[in-house]
């Protein structure tokens, strides 16, 4: 493990049991081996479309998700967790620390809570602040770092726009000094516009006060304008790691490939120019053997159905699960 | 004579917190086999609009005496503002317009068949027989890439992926073979790589029907994908409209260039997003002359904040409700 990582995981698994009757034992794998490590102070995106377990992996972050095999560590360089034992006062400490950010900010705020009351919230569970005051003064510091003023900390939720809710989303998960946030698609509920400015907001707090993030995203786009490094997740693994840039220069995988050419471009004489994926993701209770992807992948030959490619690495920091990627170039 | 023909359409609700005005003289027209993408953010009127086309909007809306929407069919224009029982709306609903929704789990009924719902709509909309009704119903589903058709007919919704429902909800708005389609945010909730089959999908499919599309979105890269021409709204009125190029290439209202500014670009990362400054103002405070110059980096002056802008034809058929594209045409006049 390097000592600069905020997150390191060793084939993390997160299975759920599905179908509980004595004869029908179901075994739903959301996330199937999976080893990354994310640096202190990045912003780690995770992409990959509904069912491909990028949730999952999160949650399993926060400790809000079975770990069902492998292991996961958290080092901020003063606080150590093991997240696989984690429990107890160890747990309630690790709460202070790691923090999500949804993706609705209409379903997230209480609608009979006061702003000022739904962000200190956290302060008065986790008895981080002792009295009204420090409470307060916690409340409106952070409020100001997401851009609330004091006028809005009376109010209540109905009253604020799409945006500005995420920001009140934002300053509650701040509010208790964590390291780590997963922010689980956060931006896909606003409008573009508003889109532009909550991603403005989160990349100018992540690098004043040295956060790590963990976006998830099924937004190509958005994740390469705010992370530094992008993992692309099908059916519960890893298909491809890289920094940014690398995998929007030269994506090896076919299936990040597929995604790319996927996004509409806004150049109405690019119409047809995309490489069309056939086919929908397969339910994750019954996946395909072999390389998961091969069913719509257009490459795939007979190997592909038979045996799983391991993550391999291709250059530095690049890894791909690919059997072709040296011949897909 | 157009498809569709949509004059002076205003639209307000009567609320708790009294009247606000949804929709403020909108008009446009679409040609049979054209595909109009109509863009605005959440609160900008877009589907107000389409469904003031079939009168689906709620009970304490109130259309203004001077809107006109006429609908060409065959040989006859329908007064769609004149039609008013259920009976007589049915023409329309269902019929010569069909509507895709963004959420497909929504749309279908939980408790029936996909196959059933489909029958159901035909048999109230042509005098096909039940047996007919179900075979081209079955060839519908087939026919938009849903494969084992006569399997799925007898299905439950939830027993398909959220493409598939889509796939589904397509077909059966085309059964019927309607003039004019709405699509309102249909591709919104689907995967990316679900989105380029849906919106490839569409395309054949106005090739072969050779319906209008009014394609609801707030999403310019499915417009600039799909559309032949753009209308952007915002705050219930139309700022600009014309072909698809040219709007997204060289946008002439500040609102538009906003909204493209916004976008996060593939071809240049390092680009800074620029979000257009401030909120969408509640409809309860409109703002008076130009309802964008609350939020406006161009605004000219007082003329903003007082008059409304006309319409400046910036290009062939390319149209801008702006101060300042009424001030430059002035200069080079």
């Amino acid at each position: 493990m390097r000592e600069d990582m905020l997150i390191s995981t060793r084939n993390l698994s997160v299975e759920f049991n599905i179908g509980s009757g004595v004869f029908s034992k179901q075994v739903l794998k959301a996330v199937d081996g999976i080893s990354i490590n994310i640096p202190r102070g990045s912003f780690f995106g995770v992409v990959g479309e509904s069912g491909s377990g990028k949730t999952t992996l999160g949650r399993a972050l926060l400790k809000a998700a079975p770990i069902a095999r492998g292991t996961a560590t958290y080092d901020d360089g003063e606080n150590t967790y093991d997240l696989t034992t984690l429990k107890g006062a160890e747990l309630k400490d690790y709460r202070k620390r790691a923090q999500l950010i949804f993706q609705d900010p209409y379903a997230a705020l209480s609608p009979r809570m006061t702003v000022r009351d739904i962000i200190a919230e956290p302060l008065e569970v986790m008895g981080i602040t002792k009295t009204r005051e420090e409470t307060d003064t916690r409340v409106r510091e952070i409020a100001e770092k997401c851009r609330l003023n004091l006028e809005h900390l009376r109010r209540f939720p109905h009253a604020f726009s799409g945006g500005q809710r995420q920001r009140i989303s934002i300053a509650r998960a701040l509010v208790s000094g964590p390291q780590f946030i997963v922010a689980d698609e956060s931006v896909a509920a606003l409008d573009v516009s508003i889109q532009a400015d909550v991603l403005n907001l989160l990349k100018s707090i992540q690098k004043e006060m040295g956060l790590t993030f963990m976006f998830i995203s099924h937004d190509l786009s958005v994740v390469a304008h705010t992370c530094d490094h992008v993992a692309v997740m099908y059916l519960g693994r890893i298909v491809e790691s890289a920094p940014t840039r690398q995998i929007f220069n030269s994506a090896r995988h076919p299936y990040t490939k597929a995604l790319f050419s996927a996004i509409p471009s806004l150049d109405p004489d690019d119409r047809g120019r995309a490489q069309k994926l056939e086919g929908e993701i397969p339910s994750p209770t019954n996946q395909p053997p072999g390389c998961k992807f091969h069913t719509r992948c257009p490459f795939a030959t007979d190997i592909c159905k038979r045996e799983e490619p391991a993550l391999e690495t291709c250059e530095d920091g690049h890894a791909v699960s690919c059997h072709h990627w040296q011949d897909l170039r | 004579m157009s498809l569709l023909n949509v004059e002076n359409l205003t639209l307000q609700f009567d609320t708790d917190e009294g009247r606000i005005t949804a929709v403020d003289d909108v008009s446009f027209s679409l040609e049979p086999g054209e595909v109009m993408g109509l863009v605005g953010e959440s609160g900008s009127g877009k589907s107000v609009t389409a469904k003031a086309l079939m009168k689906l909007n709620a009970g304490n809306a109130h259309y203004a005496p001077e809107t006109k929407i006429s609908l060409m069919l065959e040989d006859q224009s329908i007064d769609i503002m004149s039609l008013k029982s259920p009976r007589e709306m049915q023409l329309v609903r269902g019929g010569a317009i069909s509507m895709i929704f963004q959420e497909p789990m929504a749309s279908f009924a939980p408790a029936m068949t996909i196959g059933k719902q489909m029958v159901e709509q035909l048999l109230i909309h042509s005098d096909m027989s039940k047996s007919q009704a179900k075979a081209l119903s079955i060839e519908m589903l087939d026919r938009v890439g849903i494969s084992d058709a006569s399997t799925r007919f007898g299905q439950y919704a939830f027993e398909m992926s959220g493409g598939m429902r889509q796939r589904a909800m397509i077909a059966m708005a085309l059964s019927t073979k309607p003039k004019l389609l709405i699509a309102d945010e249909p591709t919104t909730a689907l995967d990316v790589t679900i989105q380029a089959q849906v919106i490839d999908l569409m395309k054949d499919l106005v090739d072969e029907f050779h319906m209008g599309i009014i394609f609801i979105t707030h999403d310019l890269g499915v417009v600039a994908q799909t559309a032949d021409k753009v209308a952007v709204m915002y705050l219930g009125r139309m700022i600009e409209q014309g072909p698809v190029r040219n709007v997204i290439r060289h946008p002439q209202h500040p609102y538009t260039q906003g909204l493209l500014d916004a976008l996060p670009k593939l071809d240049d990362l390092e680009a800074p997003l620029t979000p257009i400054a401030g909120d969408i103002p509640s409809p309860l405070e409109r703002p008076s002359g130009c309802v964008f110059h609350t939020r406006c980096p161009k605004i000219i002056g007082d003329v903003c904040k007082r008059d409304i802008p006309h319409w400046v034809d910036t290009n062939a058929s390319h149209r801008t409700a702006c101060h300042l594209c009424t001030v430059k045409q002035g200069e080079t006049a």
